[in-house]
């Protein structure tokens, strides 16, 4: 994996401009085809596509710009889906209450276990976070009166300020594009940033940065609480879409299908985490309605991904895009 | 001396059995260039790390510009205003030159914790990478990203390694414009440059100063020259 952070892009260089403006207009465009297509089920699927694809973009920040491979990001996204279900035992049903509460607890637990993780680097951070990762899952088991191994069921969708408008798969589809383009946007403002070039610089030599005047750290858990929120934000979501939630979302093969989503996209390009997410989940969906073992198939398409695309499919594409231009 | 800008004080370091500061004590006055020679492996490097805090020493204090600053962390030492050089060109190979002054910059200011406005200088996303830059350039850069930081005291640790003989003079002379603004430590192979540039010279052996004084007494301290200057001057 480190091979492939050193020869990862520092950043996207031209072309392909167009990109993210094609991913989103064809998201945005998915709901209006539908009915023609694959119904409510196409929906469905399009709204699960993005809202993993948020927690992956979240991923990248850390991944592809901090140099940090986190083995504990699907934590995150378990505990914005457990603030969710876990108010609406309590009665608490507006999203204006509990989306704000999944923010903020993903976001304190992201700063307290990185305070811990980020003291450390390398093969030791995987593993610390890992075992963050890990705690909150059998934590979350543990929770008898929230259904403990079991998951629990969350009644209806969240309100919007009283109004039952994320009950309208249609409405839910939007507003989980509303927030994966604020995602998006938020990301490539903070990567293109003084900030982000901070955090830049660092993955490529945090003692030059250190001898410069930055404490790393700081900048480092500060990125890390962010793409905690993101996660966050994601799980709270995800709750609402499956109207369920289980302390499954946390495990650790979750985390490692992010970091394969972000690896399969290519990593330190916002754009490629949307494609890895949505990549990793169509030929799941795809492969697993062809055979139960879908799993033999898809792993060693993985491998070949990860061997001959060394930039992920966003490699892929730039590379047949330079070709282009000069054929 | 109370009025050195950079004050080490009986300076310990040692690697299991291999003492590399031995009980070292050196002071930098303000505006001065002071360099430091020795053979390799005499301790020149580690003692500049020990300076800006990359390496922690076993006993002894350091003091710069009034305080104590033996327990810093390096970017807090570089807050204070103590800039260095890498021997082994350091330069962010992913970003552009100006990109690399530009966070040098951006550190003094204290503004890195914009979140959302677009940093200036990424506009050079069409200039070459670090990467495509030669040595003789990357030196100079390297120079350049110190100076951005307006230091009180610059470290510059083997700044004309690896460049041509027409570099290292436009090196030479550049330091000798720079001369006087703040305080230098320089360490360095090149004699030349050396005694073109120091006020003082601090000869390094086995991780002590053998001996210490301006170019003129250092060159004729005979104990210098039989250890160290004998065979460099050949």
């Amino acid at each position: 994996m480190a091979v492939l952070l050193a020869a990862s892009p520092a950043r996207p260089r031209g072309r392909l401009r167009a990109l993210p403006a094609c991913i989103f207009l064809a998201f945005a465009l998915i709901p209006i085809v539908a009915p023609f297509v694959g119904g409510g089920y196409l929906v469905s699927l399009g709204s699960r596509v993005m809202i993993f694809a948020i927690a992956a973009v979240a991923l990248d920040l850390l991944v592809g710009y901090g140099a940090l491979i986190s083995f504990g990001h699907a934590a995150f996204i378990g505990i914005g889906a457990y603030a969710v279900g876990i108010l609406s035992v309590y009665g608490i049903t507006d999203a204006l209450v509990s989306l704000p509460v999944a923010l903020a607890v993903s976001a304190a637990y992201a700063f307290l276990t990185g305070v811990v993780c980020l003291r450390t680097s390398g093969v030791y951070f995987i593993m610390i976070t890992l075992a963050f990762g890990q705690m909150a899952f059998f934590t979350a088991s543990s929770l008898a009166p929230f259904g403990g191994d079991d998951g629990l069921t969350i009644a209806a969708r969240n309100t919007l300020a009283g109004l039952p408008l994320l009950r309208n798969e249609r409405a839910f589809y939007y507003l989980v594009f509303v927030c994966l383009l604020g995602t998006y946007l938020f990301c490539r403002a903070l990567v293109r940033s003084r900030f982000g070039r901070v955090v830049r610089g660092a993955k490529e030599n945090p003692v030059r940065m250190a001898t410069i005047g930055f404490d790393v750290y700081r900048f480092r858990l500060a990125t890390y609480v962010i793409a905690g929120a993101l996660a966050g934000l994601s799980g709270f979501l995800l709750a609402n879409a499956t109207e369920f939630v289980s302390p499954a979302y946390m495990s650790w093969q979750r985390s490692g299908e992010l970091i394969v989503m972000v690896l399969l996209g290519g990593l330190g390009s916002l754009d490629g985490a949307i494609i890895g997410a949505a990549a990793y989940l169509l030929t799941e969906e795809w492969l697993s309605g062809v055979t139960e073992h879908w799993k033999v198939i898809f792993g060693p398409v993985l491998v070949l991904v990860v061997l001959f695309a060394r930039g992920g499919l966003i490699g892929l594409a730039r590379d047949l895009a330079r070709r282009f231009a000069r054929a | 001396m109370p009025d050195a800008v950079l004050h080490l004080d009986r300076l310990r370091k040692s690697f299991g059995a291999l003492v590399v500061t031995d009980d070292l004590t050196f002071d930098v006055m303000p505006r001065e260039l002071h360099a430091v020679i020795g053979p390799n492996g005499a301790g020149k490097t580690t003692l500049i790390n020990q300076i800006s805090g990359l390496i922690a020493p076993d006993s002894g204090t350091i003091q710069f510009a009034g305080r104590d600053i033996t327990a810093l962390p390096t970017h807090a030492r570089a807050e204070l205003g103590l800039a260095r050089s890498f021997q082994v060109s350091s330069i962010l190979p992913g970003f552009s030159a100006l990109e690399n002054v530009a966070l040098a910059v951006q550190s003094r200011a204290g503004s890195s914790f914009r979140v959302l406005g677009r940093a200036a200088a990424e506009a050079a996303l069409n200039e070459p990478a670090m990467a495509a830059l030669a040595d003789g350039e990357k030196r100079a850069l390297e120079l350049a990203i110190a100076l951005a930081m307006q230091p009180k005291v610059l470290l510059l640790d083997e700044p004309m390694a690896g460049t041509g003989r027409e570099e290292t003079a436009r090196l030479v002379e550049l330091l000798r414009r720079l001369k006087g603004q703040f305080a230098v430590v320089l360490v360095e192979h090149d004699m030349t440059a050396v005694f073109a540039l120091a006020d003082r010279i601090s000869v390094l052996i086995y991780g002590r100063i053998l001996a210490s004084g301006t170019p003129a007494r250092v060159r004729a301290d005979p104990r210098v020259v039989a250890a160290y200057l004998g065979d460099e001057m050949e």
